[in-house]
Order: C-alpha cells, then sequence, then structure tokens
C-alpha cells in the first residue's frame, strides 16, 4: 500500500518533471524555428488557428447571446437591465472568452496534433527522421507548438467580440434595452486591466493547451489503442489544468 | 505553389481577424448610434450637479428616447455644469419652457436626462438654451440631510 503511493508520487513527480524539460527544449529551440522556418508555423497557424474559427465563432456568438438572455432577465428584477451589457462584457473579457475558447481550442486543435503526431510515431515516422539525422522535435514538434500559442489567445480574442455582438443582439435588438446605456455602462466600468486580464489567460492557456497536446502526441504508445488515448488524455488534462490555472490568475489578479 | 498561397492568404486574415477582435474589444467605442444618419437638432442645459451623467446617455421624455447626451463640460465662469444634447428632429414641437432633470434608472441603473413638458407656445430649436433644471439627486446628500433633520428634530423633543 504506502509502496504503492510512493510510486505513484515519484512517478507523478518524474513525469511532471519530464514535461517542463520537454517544455524548456521547446522553448529554446522555438526562435530558430519561428525566424528561420517561419512557412512551417504560418502552416500551423492555419490548422490549429483558421480552422478553428467557426467553432470558436458560433460558440461566442450563441455563449454572448445567452448572457445577455440571462443578464437581461436577472437584472430586470433589480431594474438594472441597462448593466446587461457591463455583465456580458466582464463575463466575456475576463472569463468565459478564454476559458471557454481554450477547452474548445483543446478539442479542436489539441486532439488534432496529439493524434498527428502520434499517428507520425506508431508509422515510425519520427524514426525516420532521426535516422537521417534530422531532429524531429524542432522541425515538427516545435512549429506545431508556435502555432498554437500564436492562435489561442486570437481565437479567445475573436470569441469575446463576437460574444459581445451577440449580448447586443439579444439585449439591444431583442429586449429593447437603450443602446447608449448598453455601450456607455460597459465602456465606464470596465478598464484597460480587465482587457489585460483576460489576454493574459488567453496566452497561458494557449501555452499549457499546446504544450499538453504535442506532449501527449510524442509520448503515445505507438499503436492505435495509444495514440487513441494520447488524445482523449490530451482533452482531460487540458480542461482540468485549464480550469485549475484560471482559478489561479484570478486569484492573483484580484 | 497555388496551396501555399491559399494557406498563407488563409492564416493572413485569420491573424487580421484575431488583431481586429482585439482591438474592437481594447477600444469598446463602436456603440450603435441610433440617431446616426437622422436629423437632430441640439438644445443645452445648464445644472448645478450632473451626478454621474455621461456622454451618450439617453435624453428620455415620458420614458422615451428622443434623444442623447452630446457633451458634459464644465463651465468656469459661471461655476456649472454645461450638457449639450441633441433631440431628433421628429420631435420639434417640445415647449421651449420644458424642464429638464436629472434621473436614474431604478438604483442601479445609469443616468438619464428627462425632459418634462412646459406649456409654451414656442417650441425648442437648435441652439436654445433650457431655463428649468433640476440636478442630479446624490443619495449621499439625501441621506445625511435625513439623519441631520431626524436627530435635530430629537433635539427639540
Amino acid at each position: 500500500m504506502l509502496r504503492d503511493i510512493y510510486f505513484t508520487v515519484v512517478g507523478f513527480l518524474r513525469t511532471f518533471g519530464a514535461l517542463q524539460l520537454f517544455f524548456l527544449r521547446l522553448l529554446v529551440n522555438s526562435p530558430h524555428i519561428f525566424f528561420g522556418r517561419f512557412r512551417l508555423v504560418v502552416q500551423q497557424v492555419q490548422n490549429s488557428g483558421t480552422l478553428s474559427l467557426v467553432i470558436i465563432m458560433v460558440s461566442g456568438f450563441f455563449v454572448g447571446g445567452v448572457l445577455g438572455l440571462q443578464g437581461y432577465s436577472n437584472l430586470a428584477r433589480f431594474n438594472a437591465e441597462d448593466s446587461v451589457g457591463t455583465f456580458a462584457a466582464f463575463s466575456l473579457l475576463k472569463e468565459l472568452g478564454p476559458v471557454i475558447s481554450a477547452l474548445l481550442f483543446a478539442g479542436r486543435a489539441g486532439t488534432a496534433l496529439a493524434s498527428e503526431i502520434g499517428l507520425m510515431k506508431a508509422t515510425d515516422q519520427l524514426s525516420a527522421m532521426e535516422m537521417m539525422a534530422v531532429d524531429p522535435l524542432p522541425r515538427v514538434l516545435v512549429p506545431r507548438f508556435l502555432g498554437g500559442v500564436i492562435s489561442m489567445p486570437l481565437l479567445a480574442a475573436v470569441f469575446s467580440a463576437i460574444g459581445l455582438l451577440g449580448a447586443h443582439l439579444v439585449g439591444v435588438n431583442l429586449l429593447g434595452v437603450d443602446a447608449g446605456a448598453f455601450w456607455q455602462q460597459m465602456q465606464s466600468t470596465l478598464d484597460m486591466s480587465d482587457v489585460y486580464e483576460g489576454i493574459i489567460k488567453s496566452v497561458v492557456f494557449g501555452v499549457v493547451v499546446s504544450l499538453l497536446a504535442v506532449w501527449e502526441g510524442y509520448n503515445a504508445i505507438p499503436t492505435a489503442e495509444g495514440v487513441g488515448r494520447a488524445t482523449t488524455r490530451t482533452v482531460v488534462i487540458s480542461a482540468i489544468a485549464v480550469l485549475i490555472l484560471d482559478f489561479m490568475i484570478t486569484a492573483m489578479a484580484i | 505553389m497555388q496551396q501555399t498561397r491559399s494557406v498563407e492568404l488563409g492564416t493572413g486574415l485569420f491573424v487580421l481577424l484575431g488583431l481586429a477582435a482585439l482591438f474592437f474589444l481594447t477600444m469598446q467605442t463602436t456603440g450603435s448610434n441610433t440617431l446616426a444618419g437622422e436629423d437632430t437638432y441640439s438644445v443645452t442645459a445648464r445644472f448645478s450637479n450632473v451626478g454621474s451623467l455621461k456622454v451618450r446617455a439617453p435624453v428620455a421624455m415620458s420614458g422615451v428616447t428622443i434623444g442623447r447626451v452630446q457633451s458634459v463640460e464644465f463651465d468656469p465662469v459661471s461655476l456649472e455644469a454645461v450638457v449639450v444634447f441633441e433631440i431628433d428632429s421628429r420631435y420639434d414641437q417640445i415647449p421651449d419652457d420644458s424642464d429638464a432633470s436629472i434621473l436614474t434608472a431604478g438604483i442601479l441603473g445609469s443616468q438619464y436626462l428627462g425632459l418634462q413638458a412646459g406649456g409654451s407656445e414656442f417650441s425648442l430649436e437648435d441652439g436654445s438654451e433650457i431655463q428649468f433644471t433640476q440636478s442630479a439627486i446624490i443619495i449621499e446628500q439625501l441621506i445625511s440631510k435625513y439623519l441631520f433633520s431626524s436627530s435635530s428634530e430629537k433635539e427639540h423633543e
């Protein structure tokens, strides 16, 4: 029993340490890939960013719409339905924008990264590169990691912006909140630090989700089952990591 | 070659869209001007205290929004707040002795400018000034007034 606990703890610490070293290797290799082989990064921004736009925009729009409806019906009890814009902007910019985008990003782009890298490993493509004296880490992993890191904050910003438009559509055009009050209250309440908090969160989530996806793919057991497990683990661990980090960053910002 | 070009184009558009969204969020100034493009005329009113009235706050008459506040400034000579607001030119029959007051929509709501119709034969027009104004009610002042008046009454008893 004690032995089991000991090995679990030690195993966890070893994995965690290996992940940190892996992250460092990615970071060390990032600058020369970004400046030297920018094409590869562009390709990956396309894969994990541009192709995630549809899901992000549709979700953002409806999340914003729901915020408009819920905010209106609850604030109307206090005769404060004019604050629905402030309510939606606060929720979207600081919490829902970065968090939901990160969860969707893990589901849409993270799984794609993990399974792609896992399959490359399972079909011996990574070993073949090593045989040709090409290190797969800078050539395959770093562009994918950078692509995710670049895409995620932009996706979160698109999510929040579209969400605000959705809230405006529901609150102002459907439920009749005054458009001037909607924006004026929002502008007088929010300041730059709220926007920065959202940006910082989305950057951190982008790094974490991309790192975990690349890591899980690279360490997948090279079988069909192993690749499947790597994809699942990517989503599960990313979601947990994002939510815990969200709590920590919020606690630090307050 | 064709494919690389479309990838680059797509990525460029995506990054631009993301940056535009970021810009929109940072500025948040867009706002939809319900009066934009329509004809308006502007009217001035002076208040001793405007509370937290903001630019773009609604101007309402009988509860219906008929215009927007254009600017809120302080006049250093008369030591009063000068509020300039524009009214939709559809409503050009407002008597020129109407009075303006700064009201609050609900307890937590934002402040707006309310107009109360007067009885004059002449109507407000571009550049005219409202004579009768009532300042914003500051809750703290009300409370302190109430507290002090009730305590002084007790002393008299």
